[in-house]
Protein backbone atom coordinates (compact mmCIF):
# COMPACT_ATOMS: atom_id res chain seq x y z
CA UNK A 1 0.00 0.00 0.00
CA UNK A 2 1.89 3.12 -1.02
CA UNK A 3 1.71 6.48 1.03
CA UNK A 4 0.62 9.29 -0.50
CA UNK A 5 1.63 12.70 0.54
CA UNK A 6 -1.35 14.09 2.65
CA UNK A 7 -1.83 10.43 4.79
CA UNK A 8 -0.02 8.71 7.28
CA UNK A 9 0.57 4.68 7.12
CA UNK A 10 -2.11 2.71 8.06
CA UNK A 11 -2.90 -0.51 8.96
CA UNK A 12 -2.93 -3.49 6.16
CA UNK A 13 -4.38 -7.09 5.69
CA UNK A 14 -1.15 -8.77 6.81
CA UNK A 15 -2.08 -7.08 10.77
CA UNK A 16 -4.38 -8.40 13.46
CA UNK A 17 -5.53 -5.67 15.73
CA UNK A 18 -6.11 -5.88 19.10
CA UNK A 19 -8.46 -3.42 20.95
CA UNK A 20 -8.52 -2.84 24.48
CA UNK A 21 -12.26 -3.68 25.65
CA UNK A 22 -11.91 -0.82 28.43
CA UNK A 23 -10.55 2.87 28.44
CA UNK A 24 -6.91 2.75 29.13
CA UNK A 25 -5.59 4.59 31.74
CA UNK A 26 -1.70 6.04 31.12
CA UNK A 27 1.03 6.65 33.11
CA UNK A 28 0.16 10.45 32.62
CA UNK A 29 -3.41 9.49 34.54
CA UNK A 30 -4.79 10.48 31.74
CA UNK A 31 -7.02 7.61 29.60
CA UNK A 32 -7.65 6.81 25.91
CA UNK A 33 -11.00 5.94 25.03
CA UNK A 34 -10.42 3.52 22.93
CA UNK A 35 -7.04 2.20 22.62
CA UNK A 36 -5.34 -0.44 19.62
CA UNK A 37 -2.45 -2.08 18.70
CA UNK A 38 -1.37 -3.46 15.64
CA UNK A 39 0.46 -7.00 15.77
CA UNK A 40 1.97 -9.58 13.92
CA UNK A 41 2.55 -13.14 14.32
CA UNK A 42 5.07 -15.84 12.87
CA UNK A 43 5.10 -20.01 14.03
CA UNK A 44 2.89 -21.80 15.62
CA UNK A 45 1.38 -21.64 19.17
CA UNK A 46 1.78 -24.72 21.32
CA UNK A 47 -0.68 -26.75 22.83
CA UNK A 48 0.35 -25.31 26.15
CA UNK A 49 1.05 -21.91 25.33
CA UNK A 50 4.92 -22.30 26.33
CA UNK A 51 6.93 -21.37 23.03
CA UNK A 52 6.20 -17.50 22.76
CA UNK A 53 8.72 -15.06 22.01
CA UNK A 54 7.36 -11.36 22.04
CA UNK A 55 9.75 -9.41 20.11
CA UNK A 56 9.34 -5.26 20.43
CA UNK A 57 10.89 -2.91 18.19
CA UNK A 58 12.73 0.17 18.18
CA UNK A 59 12.25 3.85 17.75
CA UNK A 60 11.12 3.81 14.24
CA UNK A 61 10.37 -0.09 13.78
CA UNK A 62 7.36 -1.54 13.72
CA UNK A 63 5.21 -5.00 13.97
CA UNK A 64 6.80 -6.13 10.50
CA UNK A 65 9.57 -8.52 11.88
CA UNK A 66 9.99 -10.70 9.07
CA UNK A 67 7.81 -10.79 5.49
CA UNK A 68 7.56 -7.86 3.08
CA UNK A 69 7.05 -4.72 4.47
CA UNK A 70 3.45 -3.11 3.45
CA UNK A 71 4.40 0.22 2.98
CA UNK A 72 8.13 0.19 1.95
CA UNK A 73 8.05 -3.24 0.18
CA UNK A 74 11.55 -4.25 1.90
CA UNK A 75 12.44 -7.45 3.81
CA UNK A 76 10.87 -6.90 7.97
CA UNK A 77 12.99 -5.38 9.75
CA UNK A 78 14.68 -8.51 11.53
CA UNK A 79 14.66 -10.77 8.89
CA UNK A 80 18.40 -11.26 9.93
CA UNK A 81 17.68 -13.07 13.45
CA UNK A 82 14.22 -14.26 12.67
CA UNK A 83 12.86 -16.89 10.55
CA UNK A 84 12.64 -20.33 10.37
CA UNK A 85 15.79 -22.40 11.30
CA UNK A 86 17.25 -18.56 12.84
CA UNK A 87 18.03 -17.91 16.31
CA UNK A 88 14.12 -16.70 16.86
CA UNK A 89 12.90 -19.75 15.39
CA UNK A 90 9.81 -20.13 14.05
CA UNK A 91 9.92 -23.65 13.40
CA UNK A 92 10.48 -24.00 16.98
CA UNK A 93 8.71 -20.19 18.80
CA UNK A 94 5.59 -18.34 18.26
CA UNK A 95 6.99 -14.72 17.70
CA UNK A 96 4.35 -12.03 18.21
CA UNK A 97 5.53 -8.42 17.31
CA UNK A 98 3.20 -5.43 17.83
CA UNK A 99 3.53 -1.94 16.52
CA UNK A 100 3.97 0.47 20.06
CA UNK A 101 1.27 2.75 21.33
CA UNK A 102 1.85 6.03 19.96
CA UNK A 103 3.07 4.62 16.78
CA UNK A 104 1.60 5.22 13.69
CA UNK A 105 1.16 1.42 11.99
CA UNK A 106 -2.07 1.18 12.93
CA UNK A 107 -1.89 1.46 16.82
CA UNK A 108 -3.33 4.23 18.51
CA UNK A 109 -1.62 7.49 18.05
CA UNK A 110 -1.72 11.10 17.19
CA UNK A 111 -2.77 9.94 13.91
CA UNK A 112 -5.57 8.32 15.08
CA UNK A 113 -8.99 9.96 15.66
CA UNK A 114 -10.32 10.49 18.90
CA UNK A 115 -13.48 9.39 19.43
CA UNK A 116 -14.93 12.05 21.33
CA UNK A 117 -14.34 14.82 18.43
CA UNK A 118 -14.29 12.97 15.43
CA UNK A 119 -10.98 15.00 14.88
CA UNK A 120 -7.19 13.41 14.48
CA UNK A 121 -5.61 13.55 17.80
CA UNK A 122 -2.72 15.12 16.58
CA UNK A 123 -1.04 17.14 19.82
CA UNK A 124 -4.20 16.51 21.58
CA UNK A 125 -2.80 12.65 21.59
CA UNK A 126 -2.15 12.13 25.81
CA UNK A 127 1.66 11.39 26.07
CA UNK A 128 2.55 7.88 26.59
CA UNK A 129 5.58 6.18 27.96
CA UNK A 130 7.18 2.76 27.78
CA UNK A 131 5.32 1.42 30.55
CA UNK A 132 2.22 2.41 29.04
CA UNK A 133 3.52 0.12 25.48
CA UNK A 134 4.36 -2.65 27.68
CA UNK A 135 0.89 -2.35 29.81
CA UNK A 136 -1.26 -2.81 26.48
CA UNK A 137 1.21 -5.87 25.46
CA UNK A 138 0.27 -7.29 28.23
CA UNK A 139 -3.54 -6.98 27.20
CA UNK A 140 -2.63 -8.26 23.92
CA UNK A 141 -1.47 -11.65 25.77
CA UNK A 142 -4.18 -11.65 28.31
CA UNK A 143 -6.67 -11.90 24.82
CA UNK A 144 -4.40 -14.36 23.29
CA UNK A 145 -4.44 -16.74 26.50
CA UNK A 146 -0.27 -16.48 27.12
CA UNK A 147 0.51 -15.90 30.63
CA UNK A 148 4.53 -16.52 30.50
CA UNK A 149 6.62 -15.53 27.79
CA UNK A 150 9.43 -17.75 26.72
CA UNK A 151 11.08 -15.01 26.21
CA UNK A 152 10.66 -11.02 25.90
CA UNK A 153 13.95 -9.61 23.21
CA UNK A 154 14.54 -6.41 21.60
CA UNK A 155 16.90 -3.55 20.62
CA UNK A 156 17.24 -0.33 21.67
CA UNK A 157 14.18 1.38 22.65
CA UNK A 158 12.76 -2.51 22.10
CA UNK A 159 15.19 -3.28 24.92
CA UNK A 160 13.55 -0.37 26.93
CA UNK A 161 10.67 -2.14 26.92
CA UNK A 162 11.76 -5.67 27.26
CA UNK A 163 13.65 -4.17 30.66
CA UNK A 164 9.86 -2.69 31.31
CA UNK A 165 8.37 -6.25 31.19
CA UNK A 166 10.78 -8.00 33.37
CA UNK A 167 9.96 -5.43 36.23
CA UNK A 168 6.63 -4.99 35.63
CA UNK A 169 5.54 -8.31 35.06
CA UNK A 170 8.30 -10.75 36.59
CA UNK A 171 6.40 -13.73 36.54
CA UNK A 172 5.34 -13.56 33.11
CA UNK A 173 9.11 -13.05 31.89
CA UNK A 174 11.03 -16.39 31.43
CA UNK A 175 13.69 -15.16 30.17
CA UNK A 176 14.48 -11.27 28.87
CA UNK A 177 17.07 -10.49 26.54
CA UNK A 178 17.92 -6.87 26.12
CA UNK A 179 20.10 -5.50 22.99
CA UNK A 180 21.91 -2.11 22.89
CA UNK A 181 19.79 -0.75 25.32
CA UNK A 182 19.97 1.29 28.81
CA UNK A 183 17.78 1.63 31.81
CA UNK A 184 17.44 5.30 31.42
CA UNK A 185 17.55 7.47 28.72
CA UNK A 186 20.72 9.12 28.83
CA UNK A 187 20.87 13.08 28.79
CA UNK A 188 22.87 12.90 24.94
CA UNK A 189 19.97 11.00 23.62
CA UNK A 190 17.36 13.39 25.47
CA UNK A 191 19.40 16.17 23.83
CA UNK A 192 19.38 13.87 19.64
CA UNK A 193 16.00 13.30 20.22
CA UNK A 194 14.98 17.27 21.14
CA UNK A 195 16.78 18.10 17.96
CA UNK A 196 15.00 15.60 16.21
CA UNK A 197 11.57 17.36 17.41
CA UNK A 198 12.60 20.87 16.62
CA UNK A 199 13.25 19.97 13.09
CA UNK A 200 9.69 18.85 12.57
CA UNK A 201 8.19 21.74 14.55
CA UNK A 202 10.57 24.15 12.51
CA UNK A 203 8.73 23.03 9.35
CA UNK A 204 5.78 25.33 8.40
CA UNK A 205 3.72 22.19 7.14
CA UNK A 206 3.77 20.83 10.59
CA UNK A 207 0.68 23.52 11.67
CA UNK A 208 1.28 23.10 15.16
CA UNK A 209 0.73 19.30 14.86
CA UNK A 210 -2.63 19.68 13.31
CA UNK A 211 -1.05 18.90 9.71
CA UNK A 212 -3.69 16.13 8.98
CA UNK A 213 -6.36 18.62 8.34
CA UNK A 214 -4.35 20.66 6.02
CA UNK A 215 -3.83 18.15 3.89
CA UNK A 216 -0.17 18.57 4.44
CA UNK A 217 2.88 16.65 5.92
CA UNK A 218 6.07 18.19 7.46
CA UNK A 219 7.89 15.79 5.50
CA UNK A 220 10.98 18.53 5.23
CA UNK A 221 11.26 18.63 8.82
CA UNK A 222 11.07 15.04 9.90
CA UNK A 223 13.37 14.04 7.17
CA UNK A 224 16.13 15.95 9.11
CA UNK A 225 15.14 14.66 12.16
CA UNK A 226 16.15 11.16 10.57
CA UNK A 227 19.03 12.61 8.93
CA UNK A 228 20.15 13.49 12.56
CA UNK A 229 19.09 10.47 14.34
CA UNK A 230 20.01 8.19 11.60
CA UNK A 231 24.36 9.41 12.15
CA UNK A 232 23.99 8.67 16.08
CA UNK A 233 22.98 4.92 14.77
CA UNK A 234 26.44 4.32 13.24
CA UNK A 235 30.13 4.33 14.15
CA UNK A 236 32.59 6.61 12.99
CA UNK A 237 34.08 3.83 12.04
CA UNK A 238 31.52 2.56 9.75
CA UNK A 239 30.50 5.72 8.05
CA UNK A 240 34.50 6.23 7.09
CA UNK A 241 34.45 2.32 5.77
CA UNK A 242 31.20 2.74 4.33
CA UNK A 243 31.75 6.22 2.75
CA UNK A 244 34.91 8.17 3.86
CA UNK A 245 35.03 11.34 1.79
CA UNK A 246 34.01 9.68 -1.30
CA UNK A 247 32.19 11.98 -3.82
CA UNK A 248 28.37 10.90 -5.18
CA UNK A 249 28.25 10.43 -9.11
CA UNK A 250 31.13 13.35 -9.59
CA UNK A 251 34.80 13.21 -10.05
CA UNK A 252 35.09 17.14 -7.96
CA UNK A 253 33.60 18.71 -5.87
CA UNK A 254 30.87 21.85 -6.98
CA UNK A 255 31.53 24.45 -4.92
CA UNK A 256 27.97 24.36 -3.85
CA UNK A 257 25.79 23.08 -1.61
CA UNK A 258 24.46 20.03 -3.75
CA UNK A 259 24.98 16.66 -2.06
CA UNK A 260 28.80 16.24 -2.94
CA UNK A 261 29.70 13.64 -0.60
CA UNK A 262 28.38 10.36 -0.99
CA UNK A 263 27.64 10.38 3.13
CA UNK A 264 25.27 13.23 2.40
CA UNK A 265 23.37 11.41 -0.42
CA UNK A 266 22.85 8.34 1.68
CA UNK A 267 21.65 10.47 4.46
CA UNK A 268 19.28 12.80 2.12
CA UNK A 269 18.04 8.67 1.13
CA UNK A 270 17.44 8.21 4.21
CA UNK A 271 15.17 11.02 5.22
CA UNK A 272 13.32 11.10 2.03
CA UNK A 273 12.25 7.52 2.43
CA UNK A 274 11.66 6.97 6.18
CA UNK A 275 9.15 10.11 5.74
CA UNK A 276 6.62 7.52 3.44
CA UNK A 277 6.33 5.36 6.41
CA UNK A 278 6.40 7.65 9.33
CA UNK A 279 4.16 9.97 10.54
CA UNK A 280 5.47 13.27 12.01
CA UNK A 281 3.64 13.49 15.60
CA UNK A 282 4.57 10.11 16.44
CA UNK A 283 7.77 10.60 15.84
CA UNK A 284 7.32 13.35 18.69
CA UNK A 285 5.46 10.96 21.00
CA UNK A 286 7.74 8.15 20.59
CA UNK A 287 11.00 9.83 21.15
CA UNK A 288 9.26 11.38 24.04
CA UNK A 289 8.22 8.16 25.32
CA UNK A 290 12.40 7.27 25.52
CA UNK A 291 13.61 10.31 26.97
CA UNK A 292 10.69 9.88 30.06
CA UNK A 293 12.20 6.15 30.43
CA UNK A 294 14.00 5.89 33.76
CA UNK A 295 13.06 2.63 34.91
CA UNK A 296 14.96 3.08 38.59
CA UNK A 297 12.92 6.07 38.66
CA UNK A 298 9.75 4.27 40.38
CA UNK A 299 12.30 2.39 42.60
CA UNK A 300 13.65 5.40 45.11
CA UNK A 301 16.69 5.41 42.19
CA UNK A 302 17.78 1.82 42.70
CA UNK A 303 18.05 0.02 39.43
CA UNK A 304 18.39 -3.28 41.66
CA UNK A 305 15.14 -2.31 43.24
CA UNK A 306 13.21 -2.64 39.59
CA UNK A 307 14.17 -6.32 39.45
CA UNK A 308 14.16 -7.70 43.28
CA UNK A 309 13.89 -11.18 43.36
CA UNK A 310 13.65 -11.60 39.79
CA UNK A 311 13.38 -15.69 38.62
CA UNK A 312 13.90 -14.31 34.91
CA UNK A 313 17.00 -14.99 33.36
CA UNK A 314 18.40 -12.06 31.66
CA UNK A 315 21.18 -12.42 28.46
CA UNK A 316 22.32 -8.31 28.05
CA UNK A 317 24.05 -7.56 24.99
CA UNK A 318 25.72 -4.70 23.90
CA UNK A 319 28.08 -3.45 21.64
CA UNK A 320 31.45 -1.67 22.11
CA UNK A 321 31.06 0.27 18.96
CA UNK A 322 27.43 2.02 19.96
CA UNK A 323 27.86 5.09 21.19
CA UNK A 324 24.19 5.62 21.57
CA UNK A 325 23.51 3.17 23.74
CA UNK A 326 27.03 2.38 24.86
CA UNK A 327 28.45 -1.05 26.94
CA UNK A 328 28.59 1.10 30.22
CA UNK A 329 24.95 1.52 30.32
CA UNK A 330 24.39 -2.41 29.82
CA UNK A 331 27.15 -2.93 32.46
CA UNK A 332 24.95 -0.82 34.81
CA UNK A 333 21.77 -3.33 34.03
CA UNK A 334 24.49 -6.02 34.86
CA UNK A 335 25.50 -5.01 37.88
CA UNK A 336 21.92 -4.03 39.42
CA UNK A 337 20.84 -7.42 38.48
CA UNK A 338 24.54 -9.09 40.19
CA UNK A 339 23.26 -7.06 43.36
CA UNK A 340 19.48 -8.77 43.54
CA UNK A 341 21.54 -12.46 42.56
CA UNK A 342 19.48 -12.63 39.48
CA UNK A 343 20.72 -15.17 36.93
CA UNK A 344 22.00 -12.73 34.05
CA UNK A 345 24.71 -13.08 31.38
CA UNK A 346 26.36 -10.54 29.71
CA UNK A 347 27.51 -10.66 26.22
CA UNK A 348 29.38 -7.64 24.35
CA UNK A 349 29.34 -8.73 20.66
CA UNK A 350 32.52 -7.51 18.75
CA UNK A 351 31.24 -4.76 15.77
CA UNK A 352 32.18 -1.75 14.59
CA UNK A 353 28.93 -0.98 13.12
CA UNK A 354 27.70 1.23 15.71
CA UNK A 355 24.29 1.15 17.37
CA UNK A 356 22.35 -0.57 14.34
CA UNK A 357 24.66 -3.92 14.70
CA UNK A 358 21.40 -4.76 16.62
CA UNK A 359 19.76 -5.57 12.94
CA UNK A 360 22.96 -6.41 11.43
CA UNK A 361 24.58 -9.82 9.60
CA UNK A 362 26.32 -10.24 13.19
CA UNK A 363 27.41 -13.98 13.40
CA UNK A 364 28.13 -13.51 17.37
CA UNK A 365 24.73 -11.86 18.42
CA UNK A 366 22.72 -14.38 16.56
CA UNK A 367 24.92 -17.38 17.72
CA UNK A 368 24.30 -16.16 21.36
CA UNK A 369 20.73 -15.36 21.28
CA UNK A 370 20.34 -18.84 19.24
CA UNK A 371 22.08 -20.30 22.26
CA UNK A 372 20.64 -18.65 25.21
CA UNK A 373 17.07 -18.95 23.94
CA UNK A 374 18.35 -22.90 23.01
CA UNK A 375 19.15 -23.21 26.93
CA UNK A 376 15.88 -21.45 28.11
CA UNK A 377 13.72 -23.64 26.25
CA UNK A 378 15.33 -26.79 27.30
CA UNK A 379 15.01 -25.81 31.14
CA UNK A 380 11.30 -25.19 30.26
CA UNK A 381 10.97 -28.33 28.83
CA UNK A 382 10.52 -27.38 25.11
CA UNK A 383 11.87 -30.35 22.78
CA UNK B 1 42.48 -18.38 29.65
CA UNK B 2 45.43 -17.69 31.78
CA UNK B 3 45.84 -21.52 31.83
CA UNK B 4 45.75 -24.99 30.29
CA UNK B 5 42.18 -26.49 29.31
CA UNK B 6 42.34 -29.71 31.31
CA UNK B 7 42.27 -28.26 35.09
CA UNK B 8 43.42 -30.93 37.33
CA UNK B 9 41.65 -29.06 40.49
CA UNK B 10 38.60 -29.40 39.14
CA UNK B 11 37.81 -32.46 40.86
CA UNK B 12 39.00 -31.63 44.02
CA UNK B 13 36.81 -28.22 44.06
CA UNK B 14 33.63 -30.63 43.16
CA UNK B 15 34.12 -32.88 46.26
CA UNK B 16 33.93 -29.58 48.28
CA UNK B 17 31.16 -28.00 47.06
CA UNK B 18 27.53 -29.04 48.52
CA UNK B 19 24.78 -30.54 46.53
CA UNK B 20 21.97 -27.48 44.84
CA UNK B 21 24.49 -24.31 46.75
CA UNK B 22 24.54 -20.93 45.02
CA UNK B 23 27.84 -20.64 43.75
CA UNK B 24 29.85 -17.59 41.55
CA UNK B 25 33.00 -18.75 39.61
CA UNK B 26 35.03 -16.02 39.57
CA UNK B 27 37.04 -15.89 36.20
CA UNK B 28 35.45 -18.74 35.00
CA UNK B 29 36.64 -19.38 31.56
CA UNK B 30 34.35 -21.08 29.18
CA UNK B 31 32.53 -22.39 32.15
CA UNK B 32 33.71 -25.80 32.60
CA UNK B 33 33.76 -25.94 35.91
CA UNK B 34 30.31 -24.27 36.66
CA UNK B 35 29.28 -26.92 33.88
CA UNK B 36 30.34 -29.68 35.67
CA UNK B 37 29.14 -28.44 38.73
CA UNK B 38 26.08 -27.73 37.69
CA UNK B 39 25.44 -31.48 36.07
CA UNK B 40 27.03 -33.09 39.11
CA UNK B 41 25.79 -30.95 42.34
CA UNK B 42 22.59 -29.42 40.85
CA UNK B 43 24.19 -25.70 41.70
CA UNK B 44 22.77 -22.26 41.08
CA UNK B 45 25.75 -21.24 39.24
CA UNK B 46 26.84 -17.36 38.10
CA UNK B 47 30.11 -16.44 36.41
CA UNK B 48 32.42 -13.24 35.73
CA UNK B 49 35.14 -13.79 33.57
CA UNK B 50 37.12 -11.05 31.87
CA UNK B 51 38.03 -12.74 28.53
CA UNK B 52 34.65 -11.97 25.65
CA UNK B 53 35.40 -15.32 24.18
CA UNK B 54 35.08 -17.41 27.24
CA UNK B 55 31.68 -15.59 28.04
CA UNK B 56 30.39 -16.14 24.51
CA UNK B 57 31.18 -19.99 25.41
CA UNK B 58 29.92 -20.25 28.64
CA UNK B 59 26.83 -18.06 27.53
CA UNK B 60 26.50 -20.66 24.68
CA UNK B 61 26.42 -23.44 27.42
CA UNK B 62 23.51 -22.05 29.05
CA UNK B 63 25.15 -20.99 31.89
CA UNK B 64 24.97 -16.91 33.43
CA UNK B 65 27.73 -15.50 32.81
CA UNK B 66 28.99 -12.13 32.67
CA UNK B 67 31.48 -10.13 31.16
CA UNK B 68 33.92 -8.50 33.93
CA UNK B 69 36.94 -7.85 35.93
CA UNK B 70 37.08 -9.38 39.47
CA UNK B 71 39.14 -5.93 40.55
CA UNK B 72 36.33 -4.21 39.91
CA UNK B 73 33.12 -5.80 39.30
CA UNK B 74 32.81 -7.96 42.27
CA UNK B 75 31.91 -4.29 43.97
CA UNK B 76 28.06 -5.14 42.90
CA UNK B 77 27.58 -8.38 44.50
CA UNK B 78 25.73 -8.26 47.97
CA UNK B 79 27.04 -9.74 50.88
CA UNK B 80 27.01 -12.94 51.56
CA UNK B 81 25.10 -13.63 48.63
CA UNK B 82 26.20 -16.67 47.92
CA UNK B 83 27.35 -20.31 49.53
CA UNK B 84 30.48 -20.83 47.45
CA UNK B 85 32.43 -18.69 45.83
CA UNK B 86 35.32 -19.89 43.56
CA UNK B 87 38.40 -18.42 42.25
CA UNK B 88 40.57 -21.21 40.56
CA UNK B 89 43.78 -19.86 38.88
CA UNK B 90 42.79 -16.56 38.79
CA UNK B 91 44.49 -14.74 41.70
CA UNK B 92 47.70 -14.16 40.54
CA UNK B 93 45.84 -12.53 37.34
CA UNK B 94 44.11 -9.79 39.39
CA UNK B 95 45.58 -6.69 39.59
CA UNK B 96 45.26 -6.34 43.74
CA UNK B 97 44.52 -9.99 44.88
CA UNK B 98 44.18 -8.63 48.83
CA UNK B 99 41.42 -6.40 48.15
CA UNK B 100 40.31 -9.43 45.83
CA UNK B 101 40.28 -11.79 48.22
CA UNK B 102 38.38 -9.52 50.86
CA UNK B 103 35.29 -9.29 48.28
CA UNK B 104 35.28 -12.83 47.99
CA UNK B 105 34.81 -13.02 51.68
CA UNK B 106 32.63 -10.47 51.71
CA UNK B 107 29.97 -11.86 48.91
CA UNK B 108 30.94 -15.77 50.11
CA UNK B 109 29.77 -18.11 52.89
CA UNK B 110 32.97 -20.33 51.80
CA UNK B 111 35.57 -19.26 49.70
CA UNK B 112 37.64 -21.70 47.39
CA UNK B 113 40.61 -20.42 45.86
CA UNK B 114 43.13 -22.80 44.08
CA UNK B 115 46.23 -21.01 43.11
CA UNK B 116 49.38 -22.35 41.39
CA UNK B 117 52.66 -22.41 43.77
CA UNK B 118 55.41 -20.03 42.42
CA UNK B 119 57.56 -22.14 45.38
CA UNK B 120 57.49 -25.28 44.11
CA UNK B 121 60.51 -26.84 43.90
CA UNK B 122 60.84 -26.62 40.04
CA UNK B 123 60.46 -23.05 39.99
CA UNK B 124 63.07 -22.96 42.65
CA UNK B 125 65.43 -24.54 41.15
CA UNK B 126 64.95 -22.66 37.82
CA UNK B 127 65.61 -19.55 39.21
CA UNK B 128 68.01 -20.91 41.20
CA UNK B 129 70.31 -22.45 38.85
CA UNK B 130 69.42 -20.42 36.01
CA UNK B 131 69.12 -17.08 36.77
CA UNK B 132 65.96 -16.83 34.70
CA UNK B 133 62.20 -16.32 35.60
CA UNK B 134 60.64 -19.79 36.33
CA UNK B 135 58.72 -21.43 33.15
CA UNK B 136 57.26 -24.76 33.95
CA UNK B 137 54.26 -26.90 32.70
CA UNK B 138 52.36 -25.50 35.24
CA UNK B 139 53.38 -21.97 34.69
CA UNK B 140 54.27 -21.82 31.06
CA UNK B 141 54.46 -18.32 30.50
CA UNK B 142 57.42 -16.05 29.83
CA UNK B 143 57.86 -13.35 32.41
CA UNK B 144 56.98 -10.31 30.12
CA UNK B 145 54.16 -11.98 28.35
CA UNK B 146 52.59 -13.95 31.40
CA UNK B 147 49.01 -12.33 32.76
CA UNK B 148 50.15 -13.99 36.06
CA UNK B 149 51.11 -10.94 37.32
CA UNK B 150 51.31 -11.60 41.45
CA UNK B 151 52.45 -14.92 42.22
CA UNK B 152 53.11 -16.10 45.87
CA UNK B 153 53.94 -19.61 47.01
CA UNK B 154 51.26 -21.57 49.51
CA UNK B 155 53.09 -20.20 52.55
CA UNK B 156 52.63 -16.44 51.17
CA UNK B 157 49.02 -17.31 50.34
CA UNK B 158 48.45 -18.34 54.08
CA UNK B 159 49.62 -15.48 55.37
CA UNK B 160 47.51 -13.16 53.42
CA UNK B 161 44.38 -15.42 54.23
CA UNK B 162 45.25 -14.28 57.95
CA UNK B 163 46.02 -10.88 57.10
CA UNK B 164 42.25 -10.46 55.84
CA UNK B 165 41.02 -12.45 58.75
CA UNK B 166 39.48 -15.43 56.99
CA UNK B 167 39.75 -19.10 58.42
CA UNK B 168 41.13 -21.88 56.17
CA UNK B 169 39.08 -24.61 56.95
CA UNK B 170 40.34 -27.19 54.88
CA UNK B 171 43.31 -26.86 52.31
CA UNK B 172 45.16 -29.15 49.94
CA UNK B 173 48.39 -29.50 47.78
CA UNK B 174 48.51 -31.10 44.49
CA UNK B 175 51.53 -32.55 42.43
CA UNK B 176 52.24 -31.66 39.19
CA UNK B 177 49.73 -34.86 38.10
CA UNK B 178 47.07 -33.06 40.08
CA UNK B 179 47.60 -36.06 42.54
CA UNK B 180 46.33 -35.03 45.94
CA UNK B 181 49.71 -34.95 48.37
CA UNK B 182 49.84 -36.67 51.42
CA UNK B 183 47.47 -34.64 54.21
CA UNK B 184 50.23 -35.62 56.75
CA UNK B 185 53.37 -34.01 55.15
CA UNK B 186 54.12 -30.95 56.99
CA UNK B 187 53.66 -27.19 54.87
CA UNK B 188 57.12 -26.79 54.00
CA UNK B 189 56.81 -30.24 52.20
CA UNK B 190 53.59 -28.84 51.01
CA UNK B 191 55.38 -25.49 49.81
CA UNK B 192 58.41 -27.33 48.10
CA UNK B 193 56.51 -30.42 45.96
CA UNK B 194 52.87 -28.80 45.45
CA UNK B 195 52.30 -27.37 42.38
CA UNK B 196 49.27 -25.49 43.10
CA UNK B 197 47.07 -25.20 46.09
CA UNK B 198 43.16 -25.54 47.15
CA UNK B 199 42.34 -23.17 50.41
CA UNK B 200 38.43 -23.30 51.82
CA UNK B 201 37.97 -20.53 53.72
CA UNK B 202 35.54 -19.04 55.65
CA UNK B 203 34.93 -15.15 56.91
CA UNK B 204 36.30 -14.23 59.97
CA UNK B 205 38.38 -16.13 62.61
Amino acid sequence: MPATSNSVPTTSPADTIFEVSEPFVLASGESLERCQIAYTTHGTLNADKSNAILICHALTGDQYVLGTHPVTGKDGWWETIAGPGKPLDTDRYFLICANVLGGCMGSTGPGSPNPSTGDIYGLSFPLVTIADMVDVQAKLLDHLGIERLLAVVGGSMGGMQVLQWASRYPQRVVSAIPIATAAKHSSQNIAFHEVGRQAVMADPDWHGGRYAGLNTRPTKGLAVARMGAHITYMSDDALHNKFGRSLQNRSDISFGFDADFQIESYLRHQGMTFVDRFDANSYLYVTRAMDYFDIAADHDDILARAFEGTSTRFCVISFPSDWLFPTSESRAIVHALNATTAKVSFVEIESDRGHDAFLLEEPELFATVRAFLTSIAEREGLA
Amino acid sequence: MSVPDTRIDYAIIEDFVPQGARVLDVGCGRGELLALLEATKGVDGRGLELSQDGVNEAVARGLSVIQGDADTDLATYPDGSFDVVILSQTLQATQAPKKVLEELLRIGKRVIVTIPNFGNWRARLHLLLRGEMPVTKALPYSWYDTPNIHFCTLRDFIGLAGEVGATIEEAAALNAEGQRLALNAPWAIWNLIGAQGIFILKPGK
